[in-house]
């Protein structure tokens, strides 16, 4: 299936990045090129700097060398909410849901910057803003169908099974209408089935939306089976970049795994 | 209920019903599904707007009349539209189980000679793909949710929106052309082919005719009142005789709304929005949702639990009685009153029967308690029977008159003979015309008279209520020729929540006697609130006490069997309890849980003996797999407790 999505230009461009706190380098000089509607794996022993990589490419931090290119545009200082209105949005390690919630209005919060009625109408929910929240409803119930969890649009997120909470939480992103969506360890903590279903969505999304995806995963079977590109970090140093298979077979990527003998 | 309006009687074929209906009340709700979170409706007018799109469609694509076309899926109003369209075409639809596998839709694909077939979703796609090779006349695949299909380039394929477009512009181009071929259909046409699941050999195609569904439905009108104000849920396989019957030709007939849930997931959830005035399930549905009110009550604050236990009480006690209309005191009636305001109607509400009018139940057993407690808190529940070939039942049990053990009293027009070792034969409207292309399977189903052989046994009772006591071919007789009815006599001791499995014995011998399995759960509880120690499965069921306490259900069935004159003679006279589960590793139980008596009465050769020879206990070695494959051995002298009690004797008495 993967054969029929047409991968396009540059969307992203990273720029010998480096990233330090304090005394540790965290990224030194990562030059990575995201392509329009891929699917990219970023991989790497704990502490490798992955998900270092993904705030900075949605502006939590700020690296100290090198820039980052998001559709031609070079940006210098950006904050998490610029990215979001730009169309990236991201998954949390640590699932960042409002537990007290129904799913249907966490889903909802991903709309929020879509919205343009002022507070004070928001507030009377008139005209315009009702207008509004009838569309975005619409939107929200399409990701629902979407992500098959129509039983559960009314129950408290914080009721839910860890593995169906992770998909709220892909919900919740998709409702931004991306262009990049980053996800990091979508899979973490789950059994089998909730990978098998996970991993099925995140071919729908990028199948059906075209959404270009940056994921961050442990499961090297999952990995291997849906990213287009893999790249492999190693001590905040990128040590490889390519295809699955190149990838399988890079000497150094064998030895950051699996270790070497001194 | 008070005064109904009832419809008048309908005549034609299903599709002409349907296009009267558009006529006659086209600006009502015909059906509604939930998509996207909101209930989607479609008038009269607009569904036989849809059905003559379809059905022109499918006249392009080349269905005609004589064909047979699949409809594959979940409850939805397009796969109930491809039901009329191809009907009025004059083809016959076939649906199948949406679960089935791929490997058994072949079986039917080919049987049915299927060239065309409407199917939900890529699911269903991906199977009739898969087994495309092998059926050689499978042309054309519909499907109706275009989710995950895009890249699909199969010939076969069109997407149902393309082929009702295609269909809009024939009805344009030839408007008459829908007309006239909806003139050419009988109502004695066979109007749909459904396949019974066959446990035991291939799966038959049973050919029912419009006329069959009209009588039945009709017939419907006059004993329940249906009308066009009723709502129901349809969410049971659309290859199932009673969906067929209830959401279509029954909707098309009475004009009520059918409504078809989201998913299969939120069926309770879509149940308590449309609150349904008609209701159909099996007796395991009931039991789940009594066993959900029961895990909540018991999570609930004491006030509301006291609430709970005190006013079930009441209901338990009067409530029956207000359903049948029988007489009860005014203090009985102002407590009942107070209850629905307090509980039963709440609960009603939360289940979603606030507004059921009536609710069936069939197909298998229903527990008494489980049938009393929805009866006590106000829920019309009744039991009916039937199957496919008599278009879902003959019988069904009038209003004030739910026996829990009778399945009621022949539908108008239904004629039912009892048979040697009384298997039921039927004579009915609703009869199926044949088994498709199968003269062999027909004529043995048929008597020479046109009676239909139900394979079933039962008996009238006093009342000329209709009672089923087992298959036809299980029944036997003692040796004073009194029938023997194993499961009868099983599922009544089954009833009651310390018994887990039961085995009855007595075909040509002199008397009935019983193995009894245990329900570890509840016989254990029972134990502990009573201070009775032990130390496992097998110390607790050789426990005199939990002999009374077995022995006291028996003694009930027994009483209860006392009272049926042509049962009486099958009292249980000894019975034994067990030392090990009944299981399915073992083979002592189907993998459906059924037992199988001629294995059990075999391996445990040497306890039948001993319950027929007299002795007071029996020792017994067996071999038991485990679930990791080993093996061992479990040993036990059992005991065996006689029942010559007054009941035992009262039922000498009544012989």
């Amino acid at each position: 299936m993967a054969g029929d999505r047409r991968i396009g230009e540059t969307i992203l461009r990273l720029d010998d990045i480096c990233l330090s706190f304090g005394g540790v380098n965290a990224l030194s000089n990562i030059s990575i090129d995201v392509k329009e509607h891929e699917i990219l794996a970023i991989i790497g022993p704990n502490g490798a700097g992955k998900s270092s990589l993904l705030n900075v490419i949605n502006g939590v931090y700020h690296p100290s060398s090198g820039s980052v290119t998001y559709k031609g545009q070079t940006r210098n200082q950006m904050r998490p909410h610029d990215a979001a209105t730009q169309g990236i949005a991201r998954t949390f390690q640590n699932i960042a849901l409002f537990k007290g919630m129904s799913v249907l209005n966490n889903i909802m919060t991903g709309r929020t910057l879509k919205m343009k009625a002022g507070f004070f109408w928001q507030c009377l929910h008139l005209g315009k803003a009702r207008n509004e929240e009838i569309e975005h409803r619409k939107k929200v119930e399409e990701i629902i169908d979407f992500l098959q969890i129509q039983s559960i649009r009314k129950t408290p997120v914080g009721r839910l099974p860890y593995g169906l909470q992770k998909r709220v939480e892909l919900g919740r992103a998709l409702a931004a209408e991306p262009e990049i969506l980053l996800l990091d360890e979508p899979m973490a903590g789950m059994n089998i089935e909730e990978k098998e279903d996970m991993s099925r969505f995140i071919l729908d999304v990028n199948d059906e939306f075209g959404t270009t995806i940056v994921l961050i995963e442990h499961d090297m079977g999952v990995v291997m089976d849906l990213s287009d590109r893999v790249v492999v970090l190693d001590y905040g140093k990128k040590i490889g970049d390519g295809t699955p298979d190149e990838v399988r077979n890079n000497q150094e990527v064998i030895d950051a795994y699996l270790g070497v003998a001194h | 209920m008070g005064a109904i309006d009832i419809p008048a009687a309908r005549e034609g074929t299903l599709p002409s019903i349907l296009v009267d209906n558009a006529r006659q009340r086209g600006e009502k709700t015909a059906i509604r599904e939930k998509a996207l979170g909101i209930w989607q409706s479609w008038t009269w007018s607009e569904a036989a707007k849809e059905v003559e799109w379809l059905a022109c469609g499918l006249a392009e694509k080349g269905l005609t009349r004589g064909k047979n076309l699949a409809i594959i899926g979940q409850n939805r109003p397009r796969l109930y539209w491809a039901f009329a369209a191809s009907q009025s075409l004059g083809a016959v639809p076939v649906p199948l189980y949406q679960d089935s596998i791929a490997n058994e839709m072949e079986y039917v694909l080919n049987d049915a000679d299927i060239e065309f077939a409407i199917v939900e979703d890529q699911e269903q796609v991906d199977k009739l793909l898969e087994i495309l090779p092998r059926c050689s006349k499978l042309k054309h695949i519909v499907y109706c949710d275009p989710r995950g299909l895009r890249h699909y380039e199969n010939k076969e394929l069109i997407n149902y929106t393309d082929l009702s477009d295609l269909g809009q512009q024939r009805a344009k181009n030839s408007p008459d052309f829908f007309k006239s071929e909806l003139d050419q259909c009988r109502p004695d046409d066979v109007s749909v082919i459904l396949y019974t699941s066959g446990t035991t050999s291939k799966p038959k195609g049973v050919c029912l005719t419009h006329r069959a569904f009209v009588d039945v439905a009709n017939g419907d009108i006059g004993f329940d009142g249906f009308n066009d104000r009723g709502e129901i849920l349809s969410y049971l396989p659309m290859a199932w005789v009673g969906d067929h019957l209830f959401s279509y030709a029954q909707s098309l007939v009475a004009g009520f709304t059918v409504n078809c849930p989201e998913s299969s997931d939120t069926v309770m959830i879509d149940l308590r929005e449309i609150g349904p005035t008609y209701y159909f399930a099996p007796p395991s549905v009931f039991e789940n949702l009594l066993t959900q009110v029961t895990i909540r009550m018991e999570d609930a604050g004491k006030i509301k639990q006291w609430l709970y236990k005190t006013f079930m009480g009441v209901a338990n006690k009067h409530g029956p009685k207000i359903m049948d209309g029988e007489s009860v005191g005014l203090i009985g009636r102002l407590a009942y009153l107070l209850g629905n305001a307090f509980v039963y109607g709440p609960l009603r509400n939360n289940l979603g029967m606030n507004r059921i009018k009536v609710a069936y139940t069939g197909g298998a057993a229903i527990g008494p308690d489980l049938y009393r407690f929805y009866r006590s808190i106000g829920i019309n529940l009744k039991q009916l029977y039937g199957q496919t070939e008599t278009v879902a039942y003959v019988c069904k049990q009038p209003n004030g008159q739910a026996k829990i053990d009778s399945v009621g009293v022949p539908m108008p027009g239904v004629e039912i003979k009892i048979a040697d070792k009384g298997e039921i034969l039927v004579k009915s409207p609703g009869l199926l015309k044949e088994y498709y292309k199968n003269a062999e399977a027909t004529q043995e189903a048929l008597t020479s008279d046109g009676y239909f052989r139900t394979g079933d046994a039962g008996f009238f009772d006093d009342d000329g209520h209709l009672k089923i006591i087992d298959r036809a071919k299980d029944v036997g007789a003692l040796n004073d020729n009194t029938i023997f009815a194993p499961q009868f006599l099983e599922n009544k001791l089954k009833f009651f929540p310390f018994i887990k499995e039961a085995v009855c014995f007595g075909d040509g011998k002199d008397s009935v006697c019983a193995f009894v399995n245990i329900e570890m759960d509840a016989v254990g509880n029972w134990a502990e609130r009573n201070g009775l120690g032990y130390s496992g499965y097998v110390d607790l069921a050789g426990k005199e006490e939990v002999y009374d306490l077995i022995g006291e259900c028996v003694a009930k069935v027994n009483a209860d069997l006392a009272k049926e004159e042509s049962l009486a003679g099958s009292a249980i006279k000894r019975f034994l309890i067990l030392h090990k589960e009944l299981d399915a590793d073992d083979d002592e139980l189907t993998r459906t849980r059924k037992v199988r008596r001629g294995f059990i009465s075999e391996k445990y050769g040497v306890l039948v003996d001993a319950l027929y020879d007299g002795s007071d206990s029996c020792y017994i070695e067996t071999q038991v797999k485990f679930e990791d494959g080993r093996s061992g051995a479990i040993s036990a002298t059992l005991k065996i407790r006689n029942m010559d009690n007054a009941t035992a004797n009262q039922s000498q008495g009544v012989q």
